[in-house]
């Protein structure tokens, strides 16, 4: 642990999961600040400077959603969200609010160690080959050329199933909610036509997953949203 | 062109009448102009056709009046057998309508629509019968002759000189689908006659010789053609507008008949029916009560009600007005109601004073826009039948005995005055002993009203004439100029008698109008300070009672819409349940003073409120005759309608709160099923996380302790899975599964149940099948993601590794079919119901893990999305799980601007 190594911020009020979670990070080299309260974290995301934070949404003295939204107005460092909650709903208003990422209770150290990962990497440049082609699988996106090949024949993208997979691979590894998709891809008058979507999310996997029934690249997120990953 | 298009309106309304019409039985009626004419042989010669093609006929009742021919033709026709009633010592058959519902046939024969019922029966009237049938969607096939139209009936009395009692509104005939005309020339008539081929009971022969006369029977066969040929013009007219061939322009007015307390009102309104049928307009009658008519004796009051009830079963819409000015409430009401047409009775020969006019000139004064009709009365009498109410012996009015008392006193009262003045003749002068006969006249007018004022003032002159005018004791007047004295006392006592006694009745009227809006105020605040049903029962039953001096209970539904009696003092009444159970379902009056069970003691009212009817209430009045005064009747019906809106008050009052409570319990277990849900979730969260951070631990643990932990993770895990079922059976247990319903592809949702069942179908084969082109289904993802889940991981637990799983997805008739099936075992035999019940495994005592709440889970959700959910052994072996979902109206997909062109 040395003062370079990157610091997490983890909100969350059970000391046993604090604990663990300390243990894994810490494994990972990173330094764990811990604040057990909302307000403390918020103090504390202020002045030990996260690259991370880890926080929960059932805190004693408020919802963490408070939390994001007031940690957002300043700063862009990635949250990933615990919550114990099997409801969409507050998973849904996290990632509205700005949270990168979730994990559902009980969630394992591998699990966590993951999400973790996935984050950080978003963070760095996007991970396009140095000739400005993003490959998945047997599918190449030329982005400079506006192409998609799929084991090397061209697959024809309508404007918007091409605008959506962008949207898609500029944040693999990330949950991007049907909101957020309808607003990026359709525009704000939009955001209530989940329908519109699902459909479009279902022809790009017809175009691009080997098996449109169990892809593994497109992936649902139930009831929240999708996520791309590589 | 404006006359070629049928008005939209009439349009609808006739489509409204077909749409009744085609749930309503259909109504067909032979109709004929006299007995013999074979409207009953031609009626069940087309049963027997219509049975030929398959219908199902049943005859209800056929007279056949022993004629072979007609009995050959009921032969082979299922017949109800008919119901016996005892009257009077006897037994009579009679036809079996709750025999005929409960059978329920496509079509039933009832001959003799003009038939009235034993006494006892559910309607007095045989039409009544047929209306009950046919709105149960029964058809029926009737006879009827045409002396036996209510309309027709006085001109075939004055026709054939014989008056039949027994009629049918003319409305009855006029809604009937078909009408067919029976008809013999009336020489076939007579000779069928005379072959002994027509029934005429023994008992009627002679009259019945007079009636079978060929004038007659012509004039009737007239009559049956004519009726017939305007109701086939009706038709006409309806097909024309129907078609748009030709707008028939109809004015909007209507016609206004008013009814008064005359013999020969029935007359009156015969002829205004007849009229407004023949211009095709709507018709009213109202019945001005003034002051005087209140008055009027019980029997001839009754007449009038009578004569407003036939006025109803002629088509009209009837008023009872109340007031003085009759002429200027009449035209009153016609302007209001838009009737440019009035028709009046023309007045009788005697009238109270010669410059009276009758009601018909002050009409036309009043409103000479008006047309105004006037009817000839007919004599007095003929048409006065009698009827169940008229025919019971009343008790001579008690009144009539304190009326005479009154006219006593009014004597002894005149005879003080005259002792008195007699006494007081020396010392004062005559014209102040007038002044003492004037103030008894007045104290008399003030006590004992109009006739005993009448009668003091006669007297009084008498008196002061024979005792105090000389010469006294004796009429002879010495003076002259006492003659004048006479006659201006007279005049004064007479004028100031009346004017009091006007005055007084006056008052009493207010008093007693006071009262009546006194006890109706008081009602109305009780009943507004109530919370409870109960409360409101005892009150409406007993301020009812105690108006009305009657036994009264209150009838409500049960949860099942069975009327039960609420009320206290109605428990021990013979209420009959059945009657109420009819008035409160067809939310019309039955009992007394009604067509429905007329024969029963009490009047079933129901209780109608805004929204429905809320219940029935029961009265027997000491009195049967206050239900037939209007006013008492009006304030009856005010009284029921208060009642009834407070019912309705105190219902939405209980649904109020019972929401709250069903809103404060939700709300208390939503909080403890999250609270739960988290303090469960959190150590177990820890627990796994501990768990897998100890294999972690440098030095790293050896390999046992390494299973040990991943050991303990992996039972915390099971242990969430259960939390997680036991916490949302929980939730649907209590009703609370909320649907989040989207649309989406199918696909989406075996994909992402499909990966988090991977670890459970890990060693199985998974193949998929999905139908091409499924149409997105609504449905909540998450809920049938665990149902997917459930099933699939319930396949994997339960078949041997490697065996092979099956998904597939298709459509099916209006739903969307999925189903998993494996070849593995199956299901053990008469399991596959069980399965879905909570706490139930497939295999007992098996050390498989899990409590067998999935299924009843799944079941729960299935059953929220309004689909099936079932289990089922493959023919090939092993089991088929499937459930289905309804298919509906997906929205429209998104389009894009250009789609294809610009393909990359």
């Amino acid at each position: 642990m040395t003062p370079t190594s990157p610091v997490v911020l983890l909100v969350e009020d059970e000391r046993q999961i604090r604990r663990f979670v300390r243990t894994a990070m810490e494994a990972e080299g990173w330094r764990v600040v811990e604040a057990d309260t909302l307000k403390q974290g918020l103090i504390d995301a202020g002045t030990r400077k996260p690259d991370l934070v880890i926080l929960d949404l059932g805190l004693p003295d408020g919802n963490g959603i408070e939390f994001i939204h007031g940690f957002r107005g300043w700063s862009s460092v990635p949250v990933i969200v615990l919550s114990a909650r099997v409801d969409e709903t507050d998973k849904i208003a996290a990632l509205d609010a700005g949270a990168d990422d979730y994990l559902t209770k009980p969630f394992g150290v591998g699990e966590l160690l993951a999400r973790v990962r996935a984050t950080l990497r978003r963070q760095a440049p996007a991970s396009t080959g140095s000739d400005g082609v993003f490959r998945f699988g047997d599918v190449e996106v030329d982005q400079a050329n506006r192409v998609v090949r799929k084991a090397g024949a061209i697959a024809h993208l309508t404007p918007i199933e091409y605008r959506l997979l962008t949207l898609l691979i500029g944040n693999a590894g990330k949950v991007l909610t049907h909101r957020h998709l309808l607003r990026e891809v359709w525009g704000p008058s939009f955001v209530e036509s989940n329908h519109y979507v699902r459909i479009y999310v279902a022809n790009l996997r017809q175009k691009l997953e080997a098996d449109p029934a169990q892809p593994r690249h497109i992936l649902t997120e139930t009831g929240v949203g999708y996520r791309f990953q590589q | 062109m404006q006359n070629e298009r049928p008005d939209p309106d009439r349009l609808l309304a006739e489509v409204k009448a077909q749409e009744a019409a085609a749930q309503r039985g259909h109504l067909r009626i032979y109709f004929g102009a006299s007995a013999g004419v074979g409207k009953t042989y031609a009626m069940l010669a087309a049963a027997r056709a219509l049975r030929s093609q398959g219908r199902d006929v049943v005859v209800g009742v056929v007279e056949t009046h022993g004629r072979k021919e007609t009995e050959a033709l009921v032969q082979g026709i299922e017949m109800l057998p008919l119901a016996e009633r005892a009257y009077q010592g006897r037994t009579l058959r009679e036809f079996d309508l709750d025999a005929a519902i409960k059978r329920r046939p496509a079509l039933i024969l009832v001959d003799e629509l003009a038939h009235t019922n034993v006494e006892g029966s559910r309607h007095p009237k045989r039409w009544q019968d047929i209306e009950e049938l046919l709105a149960s969607g029964i058809d029926v096939f009737t006879t009827l002759n045409v002396q036996h139209l209510e309309s027709l009936n006085d001109v075939v009395g004055g026709i054939t000189g014989i008056s039949v009692w027994e009629t049918v509104p003319d409305t009855f005939f006029d809604n009937a689908d078909e009408v067919m005309l029976v008809d013999i020339p009336a020489d076939d008539l007579l000779a069928r006659l005379a072959a002994g081929k027509v029934y005429v009971p023994e008992q009627i022969e002679r009259a019945a010789r007079n009636f079978f006369r060929k004038g007659n029977l012509m004039a009737l066969r007239e009559l049956a053609l004519r009726r017939t040929a305007d109701r086939v013009e009706d038709d006409v007219q309806a097909y024309r507008s129907d078609q748009a061939i030709e707008r028939v322009w109809k004015t909007e007015a209507s016609l206004l008949s008013c009814i008064g307390p005359q013999p020969g009102s029935d007359d009156l309104v015969r002829s205004a029916a007849r009229l407004a049928t023949q211009l095709g307009i709507e018709w009213t009658a109202v019945y001005v009560e003034t002051p005087t008519l209140q008055r009027l004796p019980a029997l001839e009051r009754e007449r009038i009600l009578r004569t407003m009830k036939l006025a109803q079963e002629l088509g009209a819409k009837t008023a009872i007005l109340s007031g003085e000015d009759k002429a200027a409430l009449v035209v009153e009401y016609a302007r209001t109601h838009n009737c440019s047409k009035v028709v009046v009775g023309r007045a009788g020969r005697t009238r109270a004073w010669p410059w009276a006019r009758g009601l018909a000139q002050r009409v036309a004064m009043l409103a000479p826009d008006v047309d105004l009709i006037e009817i000839g009365r007919g004599e007095a009498g003929t048409t006065d039948r009698p009827s169940a109410g008229a025919a019971r012996a009343e008790p001579d009015d008690p009144r009539r005995d304190t009326k005479r008392l009154r006219y006593l006193w009014a004597l002894v009262a005149c005879a003080a005055t005259t002792i008195v003045a007699t006494a007081l003749l020396p010392y004062f002068d005559l014209a102040n002993i007038v002044m003492l006969f004037l103030l008894a006249v007045v104290l008399v007018a003030l006590k004992f009203g109009r006739g005993p004022a009448v009668l003091a003032a006669f007297i009084s002159v008498a008196a002061f004439d024979f005792f105090c005018v000389p010469p006294r004791l004796s009429f002879a007047v010495s003076d002259a100029q006492y003659l004048l004295t006479f006659a201006v006392m007279l005049a004064v006592a007479l004028i100031i008698g009346q004017m009091t006694a006007g005055l007084r009745y006056q008052a009493r009227v207010a008093s007693y109008r006071e009262e009546r809006a006194r006890s109706l105020y008081e009602f109305a605040r009780d009943l507004s300070s109530l919370l409870e049903t109960q409360q409101v029962v005892d009150t409406a039953a007993s301020v009812i009672a105690q108006t009305f001096r009657a036994d009264v209970a209150v009838l409500v539904p049960d949860d099942k819409e069975r009327m039960v009696v609420r009320n206290e003092g109605g428990a021990g009444l013979p209420v009959d349940i059945g009657a109420a159970q009819w008035a409160y379902d067809r939310a019309l009056p039955a009992g007394v003073g009604t067509d429905t069970l007329a024969g029963s003691a009490f009047l079933y009212l129901p209780l109608r409120a805004p929204m429905r009817t809320r219940g029935v209430l029961a009265i027997r009045p000491e009195n049967s005759r206050v239900l037939l005064v209007p006013e008492q009747q009006r304030q009856l019906d005010t009284f029921a309608a208060l009642a009834a809106i407070a019912l309705e008050r105190v219902h939405y009052v209980e649904i109020a709160q019972q929401a709250l409570i069903q809103m404060e319990s939700e709300r208390l277990r939503n909080s403890l099923l999250s609270a739960l849900s988290h303090d469960l979730r959190t150590p177990l969260a820890a627990l796994v996380g501990l768990a897998e951070s100890l294999a972690m631990t440098t030095p790293s643990p050896s390999g046992t302790q390494l299973e040990t932990t991943q050991a303990i993770a992996e039972e915390a895990r099971r242990m969430n899975a259960l939390v997680n079922n036991l916490l949302d059976m929980a939730r649907i247990q209590s009703g609370d599964v909320k649907l989040r319903r989207q649309w989406l592809p199918v696909e989406e949702v075996v994909g992402s149940a499909l990966k988090s069942a991977q670890s459970a179908l890990a060693r199985h084969r998974v193949e998929v099948e999905l139908g091409r082109d499924l149409p997105l289904v609504e449905l909540d993802p998450t809920l049938i993601e665990r149902v997917l889940y459930n099933i699939l991981e319930n396949a994997g637990k339960y078949t041997p590794d490697g065996t092979t799983i099956r998904l597939t997805a298709e459509l099916s008739g209006d739903d969307l079919l999925v189903a998993v099936s494996d070849n593995g075992p199956g299901l053990p035999k008469g399991q596959e119901e069980a399965i879905f019940e909570k706490f139930v495994r497939g295999a007992r005592e098996s050390s498989t893990p899990g409590v067998g709440l999935g299924l009843a889970i799944s079941r729960a959700i299935v059953d929220a999305h309004r689909g099936k959910i079932w289990a089922e052994n493959n023919p090939a072996g092993g089991a088929r799980f499937c459930f289905t979902l309804p298919l509906g109206t997906p929205p429209a997909a998104p389009s894009e601007e250009g789609a294809g062109q610009r393909a990359l």
